[in-house]
């Protein structure tokens, strides 16, 4: 039994504002428009057979998000023409790039290329993006967060796995390579760690987007 | 997207609401219409986007080539306060693009208690509130929705209303206003025009006169605006245009589905409604129709259930025709059908055991009235057999929530009448331990009371409204008599009752209060998270208006009602009658029966009848 199909498809524009939860929802709505309907589960609740790895952070954006569902048609449909036919009538900033068997489990998914920027509304550009390279160079960055058994201390630096900061007009642009699970560190854990560890580096706006995902191996993760 | 918007939408409650974006949403090239429309809804996104009527107009005005209609929603508190503070003003979602450099901003005003919101969405867009400071034709504000029977207490405000419905009336005033754009009108040149157009009514066109007493001496046109404005209906709902592509929200709004309006009008009369007379004649479209257009709009959405709209949907004829042709498509799709608002009686009983994908909890009964006598004299056509032989029915088949809905203050209410709520409630609790197959699952029972508003074109809108305290009594009362551990008594708050009372039935000098209000913080009146009974009884008293004189005090047969020159076609004789019988317990039979000949079916077109005649 291996009906479990995946997707690959983009988040960006005004989609990004779109909760995991509400995306959900609109994917699964999408799919009736393509007509191609999601199965159900059995049971007292059904509910339809889709999953979103990793789910967004709303306010950042996606080029490789990765969705498990399968579909209620007894046979497959044609997977290359998967994507034409749910971009046709999927909401504005979410495009399916790519549609293929279910392949590896989501566990495997070790590394999130991430790329982002932090502005600076009077600062000085140069200065910003040197300082933070100091800043996480590689001495460990501890930072309270709330855990499963409230606030923690946690040293992120370790699920850093790469970072560069380039210094533009009004911004500093971030090309970072993070541990997407185990531990999962969400490109605003960036962000955060400055505001509690030096505040004077902290953006006054900071937009991230996912750009390629990858296993333990750095293998491009499909 | 705005830099300074895109800074705040990560900080804000679901900011999917404030971006656009969704599917089926119409995106016009702004340089190749003529007309750039804000049609706004003076309330949230998720109350807006589940209103049908929004949904049929944002359609119908987008047929317009030369216009490109968008939408425009309130911002709740949160995002208020940062559009304030990083000076965001209120924009479009289609475009994005600031609201205060469109050429018109269109209101769907619903229910009175948006009209803080409508000048604060004025306000945000940069807008000056009142019609006078706004010399020039250009941003034309105007507003329609169930506010527009009485259009009095918004009249400062707004430079023209459109009464009735908007599919036709609307693109008219759309078309005159693309002419006048194009030539150059002055404003006052463009509202004598338009004060012709069937159902529009031009506020600044009419000057009011008062009696000593405080009441309305005279209502008088000017430049050749008719004496009384009719309001404006589509005769053949079946070829009305209706959406088949509604946008579809990327986010949780209230009613997320397909919905069907039936028909519009109600044969029943009950005598405090107002919508049950405002939306006559009766007019139903064919289940052709709707089945052919609810398959389409499921089919353009994706949605997952479809809801069939009217004023009581048991009363449409060809309910089981309907329900089997949206079934054959729905059912093996797994799509829901929901039929809100049935009747008690065992008619609703047979379609709701066909359409099983109806949950099997609740049970809503809208009873208005203790006793026979009092739903006898309000024309609530329900006996106590209708609901108890339903409920026998349904607690049989599984369910157990009952709710039942009630008003106290109705005209000719009596202490008996209010112990005859807590009978009912026994009764019911009796019905369902004689007929409910497994006890253990118990039964839940509610009931709910709120204050009688007395409304504009209905028969009771000569009627008083019970005062606060007075409420409470009554309140207290049916609590005392409510007994049984089974029974939870919930009861609205007054205040806003009262609040609603004084909008409903006031006159061109409340707008005053509405602006005060305004000016102290006041929006989104009609939560309770930032309605303040206080900030309004301090305007109405800074105003020197007496909320007695509007909301507690009867008024007489002969006296000249602030709306009176609005005509919703059914005539005034025909309410006071209404309203007489009401004091003689005495039914009306329902236009089904025999035609009361209340005057509504003279505004259809040659060729069409009142569906009930």
């Amino acid at each position: 039994m291996s009906d479990k199909l995946r997707l690959r498809f983009e988040k960006t524009g005004r989609a990004v504002y779109i909760s995991h939860l509400d995306l959900m929802r609109t994917l699964q709505r999408s799919f009736n428009r393509a007509g191609l309907p999601l199965k159900y589960s059995e049971g007292f609740n059904p509910h339809p057979q889709i999953a979103i790895a990793l789910p967004l952070s709303v306010g950042t954006g996606s080029l490789c998000e990765i969705m498990d569902f399968k579909l209620k048609a007894e046979e497959t449909p044609d997977l290359a023409a998967l994507p034409e036919r749910l971009n046709a009538v999927l909401p504005e900033g979410i495009r399916v790039t790519e549609a293929y068997g279910f392949t590896r489990k989501v566990a495997e998914l070790k590394w999130l290329h991430v790329e982002g920027f932090f502005e600076y509304d009077r600062r000085d550009t140069g200065e910003m993006a040197a300082r933070l390279k100091d800043f996480y160079a590689g001495a460990p960055v501890v930072i309270t967060k709330k855990t499963k058994r409230g606030l923690g201390e946690t040293d992120i630096r370790p699920g850093i796995r790469e970072i560069r900061f380039e210094p533009g007009d009004k911004q500093v642009d971030i090309t970072t390579i993070l541990s997407a699970q185990e531990p999962t560190i969400n490109p605003e854990l960036l962000v955060e760690a400055l505001r509690q560890l030096r505040p004077e580096l902290a953006p006054d706006f900071a937009k991230f987007t996912r750009i390629e995902t990858y296993d333990a191996a750095m293998q491009v993760y499909r | 997207m705005d830099k300074r918007l895109e800074r705040i939408l990560p900080r804000v409650q679901k900011p999917a609401r404030y971006t656009g974006g969704e599917y089926n949403q119409i995106i016009k090239n702004k340089d190749e219409v003529d007309l750039r429309l804000a049609f706004c809804f003076p309330d949230t996104y998720e109350i807006g986007m589940s209103n049908l009527g929004m949904s049929i107009l944002y359609e119908t005005m987008n047929s317009l080539p030369f216009v490109w209609c968008e939408r425009v929603f309130a911002p709740w508190g949160d995002m208020y306060e940062e559009m304030k503070k990083a000076g965001i003003p209120l924009y479009a979602l289609e475009s994005g693009d600031p609201i205060g450099d469109f050429d018109s901003l269109a209101f769907s005003i619903g229910y009175e208690m948006a009209y803080t919101t409508v000048l604060d969405m004025l306000d945000m867009a940069g807008i000056p509130l009142r019609t006078a400071d706004r010399p020039g034709l250009l941003p034309l504000i105007w507003a329609g929705g169930t506010a527009a029977v009485n259009a009095e207490p918004m009249a400062p405000f707004i430079d023209l209303f459109v009464v009735g419905e908007g599919e036709e009336a609307d693109n008219q005033v759309l078309t005159l206003l693309h002419r006048a754009k194009l030539e150059g009108w002055s404003k006052h040149e463009f509202l004598v025009q338009a004060a012709r157009i069937r159902g529009v009514y031009v506020p600044s066109l009419y000057d009011v006169s008062y009696n000593d007493d405080g009441t309305v001496a005279a209502v008088t046109p000017r430049d050749g605006a008719p004496e009384r404005v009719t309001k404006a209906i589509v005769s053949d709902l079946d070829a009305a245009p209706f959406p088949t592509r509604p946008i579809v929200p990327s986010t949780e709004v209230v009613h997320d589905r397909v919905s069907l309006e039936l028909f519009r009008g109600c044969p029943r009369g009950c005598r405090f409604c107002q919508a049950g007379h405002v939306y006559r004649p009766l007019r139903a479209k064919k289940p052709e129709t709707l089945i052919r257009q609810g398959i389409e709009a499921l089919e353009n959405t994706g949605d997952e259930e479809v809801t069939l709209l009217s004023l009581s949907t048991s009363d449409y004829r060809q309910l089981p025709a309907l329900c089997d042709g949206l079934l054959e498509y729905c059912e093996p799709r797994s799509i829901g059908l929901s039929l809100p608002s049935l009747r008690a009686d065992n008619f609703s009983m047979e379609i709701m055991e066909r359409i099983q994908k109806v949950r099997k909890s609740g049970l809503t009964f809208a009873v208005e009235g203790g006793s026979q006598r009092l739903r006898d004299a309000v024309n609530k056509n329900v006996t106590e057999e209708d609901v108890l032989h339903t409920c026998s029915i349904a607690f049989a088949g599984g369910w157990n929530t009952v709710k039942l809905y009630y008003m106290l203050g109705l005209p000719t209410e009596t202490d008996e009448d209010i112990l005859g709520i807590a009978e009912m409630a026994n009764q019911i609790l009796h019905c369902w331990r004689m007929n409910a197959k497994n006890k253990n699952r118990g039964v839940r029972i509610t009931v709910s009371t709120s204050c009688f508003i007395p409304k504009p074109q209905s028969p009771f809108q000569w009627e008083a409204q019970i005062p606060l305290p007075e409420y409470l009594r009554r309140v207290n009362l049916l609590r005392a008599s409510i007994t049984a551990k089974n029974v939870t008594y919930n009861w609205h708050d007054a205040e806003t009752s009262l609040i609603e009372a004084v909008l409903s039935k006031g006159d061109r000098r409340v707008a005053d209060a509405i602006e005060e209000v305004w000016r102290q913080g006041g929006r989104l009146d009609a939560w309770t998270d930032y309605f303040s009974f206080e900030r309004w009884m301090a305007a109405f008293a800074k105003c020197g208006l007496d909320v007695d004189f509007y909301a507690h005090r009867e008024a007489g047969k002969d006296e000249v009602l602030p709306w009176d020159h609005i005509d919703v076609g059914v005539r005034k004789a025909h309410l006071w009658s209404e309203r007489e019988k009401c004091y003689r317990s005495e039914l009306s039979p329902d236009c089904r029966h025999q035609c009361a000949a209340c005057g509504a079916a003279r505004l259809l077109e040659r060729g069409f009848t009142c569906d009930e005649r």
